[in-house]
Order: C-alpha cells, then sequence, then structure tokens
C-alpha cells in the first residue's frame, strides 16, 4: 500500500518536472529566436521539410473531407428543403473547426513525430553534446528554426487543408448532387465572416502549431537516449499532441465564438 | 535535394498557403461584398426591434442597400433605436422612407425593409425615419390570434343569443 502511494507521488512529481522542463525549453527557445534573423536559410530547410512534405498528406485529406462534409450534409438537408445551404455547413465546419483541428492531428503525426525521432536521435547518438562541445547552443541551432518552421507552416496548411476542403464539398455539391452553384456560392459568402471565422481559424492553426511543434521538440529533447526511449518520445508526441489540440480546441471555440 | 531546389518548394509552398487564405477570404468570406464606401447613418426607432441584429441587412425593393450598425435603447420613450448605415450611392430615397423589421422566410434572420415615400427631398446623414413598423413576434401573433378567435366565437353566441 505504502508503495502504491510512493509510485503515485512520484508519478505526479514527474509530471510536473516534465512540464517545467518543458517550459523552461519554450523560454529558452524563444529567447534564442532572435539568432535566427540573419540565418534565414535554417528556417528554409525546416519549412521544407515539415511543411512542404506535408503538402501532399493535406491536400489529399482536405479534398476528401470537404467531399464527405459535401455528401453528408446534403443527405441531411435535402430533408428539410435546405440543401441550398450546403456551401454554409461545409465552408463553415471547416474553417471554424476541422481545418484547424485536423491539420494540426496530422501535422503532428505526419511532422511532429518526425521533428521528435531526429532531435531524439540527435540525442541518443549524442550530436547535441557535440554541438555543446563545440559551443554551438543546440537550442538556438536545432531546436529553434524548427519552431519557427512549425508557426510558419501549420496556419498555411490549415489555410490550404480548407480551401481544399470547399473546392472538394463544391464538387460533391454541385457536380454531384446538383445543388444551385449560384445559390452554393452566395449562401456561403452570406454566412461565412472574414472576421469572426476566417481569422479566428487562422489565429486557432496558429496557436496549435506552436502547440504541436512545441511538444514534438520537447519531447525529442527529453527522450531517453536509447532506440526504445526514442520511439516511445515518438508516440508521446502523437498521443500527448493530439490530447492537446482537441482540449485546446474546446477553449478557443468557447473564447471565440460562445456568445456568453 | 540542393538548397536551391529547397527555396523553389518552400516558396511553392508559402505562395500555396496565400493563395488559399486569399480565396477563403475573398470566394468563401463576405469581404467581396463589403464596401469601403462608409455612407451615410441614418435612425429609426422602433417598438419591438426583437431579433435585429448588429449587421442585419437594410434592404428596399428587395436589394440590400445598407446594414444596421448600431442598436440601443432610448430610455425616454422606451423604444429600440436602430442606427442603420446605407451606402453613399444611394442618396436618393425619400425622406418619408418608412422602415419595417421583416423575416425572410418564415424562421429566417430578421432585416429591415424600406418603403418609399413620396417626399421630393431625400434622406441624409443623420436623419431619422418617423413611419417604422416593429419586429412581428410569432407568439404575440399567435396570442393575439387565439384571443381575436375566443372573443368571436363568444360574440358569435351573443349575437345569436339575441336574435333568438
Amino acid at each position: 500500500m505504502g508503495d502504491w502511494f510512493q509510485i503515485l507521488g512520484q508519478k505526479g512529481l514527474g509530471v510536473f518536472e516534465r512540464l517545467g522542463r518543458g517550459c523552461i525549453l519554450f523560454y529558452n527557445i524563444l529567447a534564442g529566436l532572435h539568432t535566427l534573423i540573419p540565418r534565414p536559410g535554417l528556417v528554409i530547410q525546416q519549412v521544407y521539410s515539415v511543411g512542404v512534405l506535408s503538402l501532399v498528406i493535406i491536400v489529399v485529406s482536405g479534398l476528401f473531407v470537404g467531399m464527405v462534409l459535401g455528401l453528408q450534409g446534403y443527405n441531411t438537408l435535402v430533408d428539410f428543403g435546405a440543401e441550398e445551404s450546403l456551401g454554409i455547413v461545409v465552408a463553415l465546419s471547416l474553417v471554424r473547426e476541422l481545418g484547424p483541428v485536423v491539420t494540426a492531428l496530422l501535422f503532428a503525426g505526419r511532422a511532429g513525430s518526425a521533428l521528435t525521432a531526429e532531435i531524439g536521435l540527435m540525442k541518443a547518438t549524442e550530436q547535441l553534446s557535440a554541438m555543446e562541445m563545440m559551443a554551438i547552443d543546440p537550442v538556438r541551432r536545432v531546436m529553434a528554426p524548427r519552431f519557427v518552421a512549425g508557426f510558419i507552416a501549420m496556419p498555411l496548411l490549415a489555410a490550404i487543408f480548407s480551401a481544399v476542403g470547399v473546392i472538394g464539398g463544391y464538387f460533391v455539391a454541385v457536380d454531384l448532387v446538383g445543388v444551385d452553384e449560384g445559390a452554393f456560392w452566395s449562401q456561403m459568402q452570406d454566412a461565412v465572416d472574414l472576421h469572426d471565422d476566417i481569422y479566428n481559424g487562422v489565429i486557432k492553426s496558429l496557436v496549435f502549431g506552436v502547440v504541436v511543434t512545441w511538444i514534438a521538440i520537447f519531447e525529442g529533447s527529453d527522450a531517453i537516449p536509447t532506440s526504445e526511449g526514442v520511439s516511445r518520445a515518438t508516440t508521446r508526441t502523437v498521443v500527448h499532441s493530439a490530447l492537446a489540440v482537441l482540449g485546446l480546441d474546446f477553449v478557443l471555440t468557447a473564447l471565440m465564438f460562445g456568445e456568453i | 535535394m540542393n538548397s536551391r531546389q529547397v527555396e523553389i518548394w518552400v516558396g511553392i509552398f508559402v505562395a500555396a498557403g496565400a493563395a488559399a487564405l486569399f480565396m477563403l477570404a475573398m470566394k468563401v468570406s463576405n469581404l467581396s461584398t463589403y464596401s469601403n464606401d462608409e455612407g451615410y447613418l441614418v435612425t429609426a426607432k422602433f417598438e419591438d426591434a426583437s431579433g435585429l441584429k448588429v449587421r442585419s441587412p437594410v434592404a428596399m425593393a428587395g436589394v440590400r442597400l445598407g446594414r444596421v450598425v448600431d442598436i440601443k435603447f432610448d430610455n425616454e420613450t422606451l423604444e429600440a433605436v436602430v442606427t442603420m448605415s446605407i451606402e453613399g450611392q444611394y442618396d436618393t430615397l425619400p425622406k418619408d422612407t418608412s422602415a419595417s423589421i421583416y423575416t425572410a422566410g418564415l424562421l429566417g434572420e430578421k432585416y429591415i425593409g424600406l418603403e418609399p415615400g413620396g417626399d421630393d427631398k431625400s434622406l441624409k446623414h443623420g436623419d431619422r425615419i418617423k413611419l417604422t413598423q416593429g419586429s412581428m413576434v410569432l407568439e404575440k401573433l399567435i396570442g393575439q390570434f387565439v384571443s381575436k378567435f375566443m372573443t368571436e366565437g363568444d360574440g358569435d353566441k351573443g349575437d345569436k343569443g339575441d336574435k333568438k
């Protein structure tokens, strides 16, 4: 019984310890950002690996999510004779929720896990220590560019996801089930507000980009330097990012759209 | 992959993201229906402005001329004061134009419908529309209908009773 309490306490302290280390790392990354200004090449390289290489999965999933929304929305709306509102359903659900959230989940799976594995392996093979030996700060040289790249890439990916999703919904609505094209676009434009919906969606995706990249970098730098430790850290990145994104999404939605 | 190719791909990626944002702003949202032209402000007092919101449309003959920009409560007359912005190009509305709050469809959103009067002078910035008709509240209407129906029913009985 005593052991049980001891283990519980140890685990609890471990959680806070990791949270504290994560916050310190976050602060160090922010403090090291200015060193990137004279060296944009580092960031460009990372935008390529987290952004450009994620494009295919984002575009394909965006297209299918939009098409499914079009079909499902049609099936429900046609009962009420309101299939002209399909544009509103597709655009609002994509811009407000699905765009930022699904993109963040895919981003965590595609780019976050790769970041963790890369940094974890650097740690396991003592490349990070070697940098420190050469008086190069690995936080500034390795982690800060990846962080900035995630911050830049995530909103762009979310915007691409939403735009492709709207086009997918348009194909299904207009070409497949025969909703009037003019009604589809005009109702959508009437209902979607630039400030309330699109800006808030972009803010959401910025927040998710910061959180997912932060978790990925932290798990990598905090990994136990063995092959098993790196694999566990990669799993934790995906799980923790997904939980953080979904939880934060509720908080952000309540702040932005909750008329309380 | 050399650094030139990386840079080209990053450029394409950023351009695609910017294009997507641009498409969302122009094609999906209401930005294209915004006008920079602030227009002129006209107020109207309504007995009941329930259901009306800031940014609700203001229309005449089914064409949108502007938007509601403010809804306040007048402490003295105990009425709702609605300020609407009408686009500058529509500057020939007669001064005795009347305003009513209508519902788009049976359960749709509320909007202000203007009906032209016959005055030669036209509405200007800061003018007040004097002839107004507030929102139709469905519950009130049903209530009135039911009570009228009941009293008419009673009245009929009474009439018959008199004749007999």
